[in-house]
């Protein structure tokens, strides 16, 4: 077992240099002012949070906030019947579904939402479709709807698979029971699977909300930059605007609202677990 | 007419194209304790299961108070289950787990407590409404599991070899529990289990079952004393087999003797089986007062009685007594012409 832990150490290492040192200097950056390059300069400065509140950037904040929620809901919405339908699904249907899931997770992140950009834009595949019918052309590119649609067909898998994993590990014994005892498939749905599958939906709420709230990039190619996201915020002031202090003190609050949600999830989840070992409630 | 609660009418499934449960007729009275017995894979879960409503039939009828219940959903048969492997629900509390089925019913509130706790303290289960399921010994769910489906006062239970899980001596414990509970609350019990002891001490009417077929129904006693064949013979406990010729009524001959009987309606020179129990043969020091002859090769201390094995030029015959006789030692046997329990031939038609 000692040797096993010698092996950990260039993991140690390295997560010290690539992770802890950075976040370090972030928080450093996010409270000083001066020039970066010269660390021995920098004075004390609370002046970049300050800039946070400006209005214009809570705004942002705020904007990422809501997209992220409402991709996690719709992600949620959609999510839950897909892995219900994958669960229930036979064997050799199952692994086709599975695959289709998955297949598109390999592919980079920009190329899936460049293929989006081809279906939603002014002259894409959706409008002409639109022509062939008959149908007044939908102006959803550039805007919001866009940026919201790419978020949730971006993150839509990271909801399905947790919720597939625990729904297809419920013993059908419980359903049957249920079933025996009255219920009829809405209400054993209700209170057994849906109780039981709460595992599940809070990994995949914390697995989409997490990189939805972070996400750039995706809100300049379908949004056209009009509601611009905290993510892309935070790589404007890095690599255009160069004021590393309002993008680190950005940054530092994105991971604190990151970390006070992960908390309340998992909260949620051991509540859950919790009353699973009913050590509680004796 | 009698009155029938269950009726079974030429049920058949099959899985992979194996009939599993083959053409099944089968008649239950209103309160009574069935069990269906058989070794493992024989059927019986499928059967019940097809009862329950979770499996639908191939083939045939399941009547339900003289009405068809194929088409009823398993939540709409007035039928409760115990599961072979309990499926208490992993997230409630023993309470809820027994409350379910009348929370779904929408019963009001202090009724629902009324009723499970009076069912929980008839189990023994009075303190553990709390409880959380995962944390009760294996004896303790399967009462939970009753309870939960007694709660609803159905017409019908299902059993699935409720107490295959238990030990020894708790399995007999709630053997007699089970038995009682059933006289007290006047529900008719379908049983399944393999274990023939159980199924002879706690059953009103026992189903022998092999192979997807049903090999006999009867009381425990006929089932014991009067075996159809010798599959029923065999794995009712056990017994001494013998192949015989039936000479003429109530005259049958093995082992170059003629033994009175008291079988009847078979064809003259009929080759049959004979089941012989080992505690019915008597054995008499004098060989020469014995119908048969034979000498002690084996003596095994049983507690209440000794199994000696007794062999002759033919077989071997296993014997119970309370007396000894010394391995080696030369004795006859004698048995009364009611023990001796005279089979059709399996595959010969007479
Ligand atoms: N869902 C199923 N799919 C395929 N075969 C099954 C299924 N259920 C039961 N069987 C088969 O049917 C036979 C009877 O099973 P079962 O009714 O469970 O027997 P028992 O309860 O008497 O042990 C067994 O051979 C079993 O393997
Ligand atoms: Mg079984």
């Amino acid at each position: 077992m000692k040797r096993m832990k010698i092996l950990a150490y260039p993991y140690s290492v390295w997560m010290a240099i690539f992770i802890v040192v950075p976040i370090l200097l972030v928080l450093l950056y996010s409270l000083t002012e001066g020039d970066i390059r010269n660390l021995a300069e920098l004075r004390f400065s609370t002046q970049s949070y300050e800039r946070v509140l400006e209005p214009i950037y809570l705004k942002v904040i705020v904007n990422s906030f809501i997209l992220a929620t409402l991709s996690t809901l719709f992600c949620l919405l959609l999510g839950y019947p897909v892995a219900m339908i994958v669960a229930r699904s036979n064997p050799k249907v199952r692994g086709m579904l599975l695959m289709f899931l998955i297949v598109p997770m390999w592919m980079n992140f920009l190329l899936r939402t460049y293929a989006w950009m081809s279906i939603l834009s002014p002259n894409g595949f959706l409008n002409r479709l639109m022509d062939l019918l008959g149908l007044p052309r939908l102006e959803i590119m550039p805007g919001k709807t866009a940026v919201l649609l790419g978020m949730i067909y971006n993150f839509l898998p990271f909801m399905i698979l947790p919720i597939y994993t625990v729904l297809s590990k419920i013993d059908k014994q419980f359903l049957e029971a249920a079933n025996d005892l009255g219920a009829n498939n809405m209400r054993t749905f209700f209170k057994i699977i849906l109780p039981l599958s709460i595992p599940g939906v809070v990994s995949g709420i914390t697995m989409v909300f997490l990189p939805a709230v972070s996400t750039f990039v995706i809100s300049g190619l379908l949004g056209g930059g009009k509601t611009p996201l905290i993510g892309d915020l935070i790589e404007h002031q890095f690599m255009w605007e160069g004021n590393w202090h309002f993008g680190s003190s950005l940054s530092i609050i994105l991971m604190v609202m990151i970390l006070i949600s992960m908390a309340i999830m998992s909260r949620i989840d051991r509540n859950g677990q919790q009353e699973k070992n009913g050590q509680s409630k004796v | 007419m009698e009155k029938y609660i269950i009726e079974l009418r030429n049920l058949s499934k099959s899985y992979n194209g194996i009939k599993v449960v083959n053409s099944i007729d089968l008649k239950i009275r209103e309160n009574e304790f069935v069990t269906l017995l058989g070794p493992s894979g024989c059927g019986k879960t499928t059967t019940l299961r097809m009862i329950g409503g979770f499996e639908d039939p191939d083939e045939g009828e399941i009547l339900f108070q003289g009405k068809l219940l194929n088409p009823v959903p398993p939540y709409k048969r007035n039928i409760n289950t115990v599961f072979q492997r309990y499926a208490l629900f992993p997230h409630m509390n023993v309470f809820e787990n027994v409350a379910f089925g009348l929370r779904i019913k929408k019963l009001p509130k202090d009724e629902i407590v009324e009723r499970v706790e009076r069912i929980l303290k008839m189990m023994d289960l009075e303190n553990f409404g709390k409880r959380h399921v995962d944390s009760l010994s294996g004896g303790q769910q399967q009462r939970v599991a009753i309870a939960r489906a007694l709660v609803n006062e159905p017409k019908v239970l299902l059993l699935d070899e409720p107490l295959g899980a238990l030990d020894l001596k708790l399995r007999k414990e709630m053997q007699i529990e089970l038995l009682d509970m059933q006289r007290s609350v006047g529900i008719t019990f379908i049983y399944v289990t393999h274990d023939q002891e159980e199924a002879l001490t706690m059953s009103d009417t026992v189903v022998v079952m092999n192979q997807g077929h049903i090999q006999q129904v009867g009381t425990p006693e006929d089932i014991y004393n009067e075996p159809n064949n010798r599959f029923v013979a065999d794995f009712i406990g056990e017994s001494n087999i013998i192949e015989a010729i039936m000479l003429e009524d109530k005259k049958v001959r093995f082992d170059d003797h003629t033994f009175d009987c008291v079988d009847v309606g078979f064809g003259q020179n009929e080759p049959v089986d004979v089941v012989i129990r080992p505690e019915d043969l008597q054995i008499v020091t004098d060989p020469g007062k014995g119908m048969i002859q034979g000498t002690v090769i084996s003596v095994v201390f049983k507690g209440v009685h000794y199994e000696m094995l007794i062999e002759n030029e033919h077989r071997e015959y296993m014997v119970h007594s309370t007396l000894m006789f010394p391995e080696g030692s030369r004795v006859g046997m004698n048995v009364q012409p009611v023990d001796i329990h005279v089979m059709k031939r399996e595959g010969h038609e007479s």
